[in-house]
């Protein structure tokens, strides 16, 4: 009888090239490129951002007001703590009722009637929608019922707004991913649906409602359109102090030439071609 | 507990056809028969779990103590109380051994004197005590699949029920776990009435008091499988002298 070494069996060194062949190499080669392109990107804008403004970096940039009498001792205080203020107003808005929302369509609403079909389809909708529609929305709401525009509340319901049709959807995901076991083992206990959603499914799909609520937040912090519609103020020298309270979300200073405003990221841009480049996306 | 000439559809699919059967207070009833022959569907019928389903729909009369659960007045979270389930797969929930056993209580709202004896108890009946005693607080993730589906038999006798429904309750478990379970199920008939679904006819002969054979007839035209009641009698006899030869040929393995 013959051994298991004994049989001829197809030898197992390598004989094809594998991934050795040109075609590989080249992809290879092109998958660093990305990489080190992007990397190269990134290190050129923060050191050439740190070398102009090293001189500025000091306490003054976060504590001082902008000042168009002291452009050296500008800081950004206003817009650090407009942005915190809008954003913290957001959230206050947007995630309970998105999450309100997307709970209810999850777990609730019968897919099947045609109301429910239609929220679906708008909801995939709007989140598609471009951001300065919001901000218009949010002017013309507040110009035709008379409220001022102006103000930390507006700029928030704006940006509510935007992101609310994304944080139902991260939501409805995260809820769909719970596995239905755990649904079915609850409601087996005699558990209403409303305790099992509390108890067991919410709790269950926090950490992908959190993640899908961080981007989005995210996204609304760096939206500038829609503030800029509803007049968000862009030269503030006082802190806000309240929702009804007019605010910015960014720093602008005039630069010594006095003809153009810009952000303070990129203060120097006239002289830096790459950070012109990034101003001109950003703004 | 009965069924009287139960049908269930899922939308315009008839699964289960025609099935009457009483289920014995104090006894452990298989439904045995080939995949696709509807003892789950049908079982999950007997606790009104098939109304998470939009499209299931049940005809006929399932009573229990002479009530009809499918009535409108039937409140069906009583009814899940009442009559508890245990699925195929082990599913606890992302909590600890002790807030698992400690669900069921606290939603349905049981005035229970003291939650750690009712733990203790539900633990003790299902024969896990001894082992998780010392780690209440871990997750209930960290036990076997042998001593999850345990968990998940606690978890249920915790609320009280009079009747245990069990999906397949051993079918992702080895040997040892399943023989485990068995022993349990023959503890818990003393108190609670157990209505079991297995392939494993072994399992039925070895703990059933009395067995249902299922079956299921192919639509010529459409290929929808329905599935509908052979035989229900003494496991005995079902295994002894079955008196359907569909029956026999099933038992013996020779089933079409």
């Amino acid at each position: 009888m013959a051994s298991l070494g004994s049989i001829a069996t197809a030898p197992l060194r390598a004989e094809r090239e594998g991934d050795k062949n040109a075609k590989s190499i080249v992809f290879l080669g092109l998958l660093w490129f990305a990489i080190l392109f992007a990397v190269l990107a990134l290190v050129v804008l923060l050191v050439t951002a740190f070398f102009d403004g090293r001189t500025r970096l000091d306490a003054d940039l976060i504590t001082q007001y902008s000042s168009t009498v002291f452009p050296e001792r500008a800081g950004a205080r206003a817009a650090i703590l407009g942005s915190a203020m809008v954003i913290v107003t957001t959230a206050a808005l947007a995630i309970p009722l998105g999450v309100a929302a997307g709970v209810y369509l999850e777990e609730f609403a019968d897919p099947r009637r045609w109301y429910n079909k239609l929220i679906e389809v708008n909801l995939t909708n709007l989140a598609a929608v471009p951001a300065i529609v919001y901000g218009m929305l949010t002017a013309g709401v507040a110009l035709s019922i008379g409220l001022p525009r102006r103000v930390v509340l507006a700029g928030a319901i704006a940006l509510a707004l935007l992101v609310l049709p994304v944080i139902i959807i991260t939501t409805r995901e995260a809820m769909r991913s719970v596995p239905q076991e755990i649904r079915q083992g609850s409601l087996a206990l005699g558990a209403t649906p409303l305790q099992t959603v509390w108890r067991q499914t919410l709790p269950s799909a926090i950490p992908g409602i959190a993640t899908g609520s961080i981007l989005a937040l995210s996204r609304a912090l760096g939206e500038a359109a829609p503030l800029l519609l509803l007049g968000g103020l862009v030269f503030v020298t006082y802190d806000p102090n309240g929702l009804m309270s007019g605010f910015t979300t960014s720093y602008r200073s005039r630069s010594s030439t006095g003809r153009h405003s810009h952000s303070w990221r990129f203060s120097r841009s006239h002289r830096q071609p790459l950070s012109c480049f990034w101003s001109c996306c950003c703004s | 507990m009965e069924c009287d000439g139960v049908d269930v559809y899922y939308g315009d699919f008839k699964a289960v056809c025609d099935v009457s059967l009483g289920f014995g207070y104090n006894e452990i009833t298989a439904l045995i028969g080939p995949s696709g022959c509807g003892k789950s569907t049908l079982l999950r019928s007997l606790n009104r779990m098939n109304d998470l389903i939009p499209e299931a729909r049940v005809e006929g009369a399932v009573t229990f103590h002479g009530q009809s659960i499918y009535a409108k007045d039937v409140d069906p979270i009583e009814v899940r109380r009442r009559i508890g389930m245990v699925f195929q797969k082990p599913n606890p929930f992302p909590k600890s051994i002790y807030d698992n056993v400690a669900y069921g209580p606290r939603v349905t709202g049981m005035k229970a004197a003291d939650m750690d004896d009712l733990v203790e108890e539900a633990l003790t009946r299902s024969a896990l005590w001894d082992e998780v005693k010392d780690k209440l607080k871990q997750s209930a993730y960290g036990l076997s699949g042998g001593q999850q589906q345990r968990l998940c038999i606690a978890r249920t006798i915790a609320v009280r029920p009079e009747v245990i429904l069990m999906d397949e309750p051993c079918s992702a478990l080895d040997p040892i776990a399943t023989s485990r379970i068995e022993d349990l199920m023959a503890e818990l008939r003393d108190d609670y009435s157990i209505i079991i679904v297995t392939h494993n006819m072994q399992q039925a002969a070895r703990v059933a008091d009395r067995t249902a054979f299922f079956t299921a007839l192919a639509d010529e035209t459409t290929g929808d499988r329905t599935g509908l009641l052979v035989e229900y009698d003494l496991t005995n006899k079902i295994f002894s002298s079955p008196a359907d030869e569909r029956t026999e040929k099933y038992i013996t393995g020779r089933f079409g």
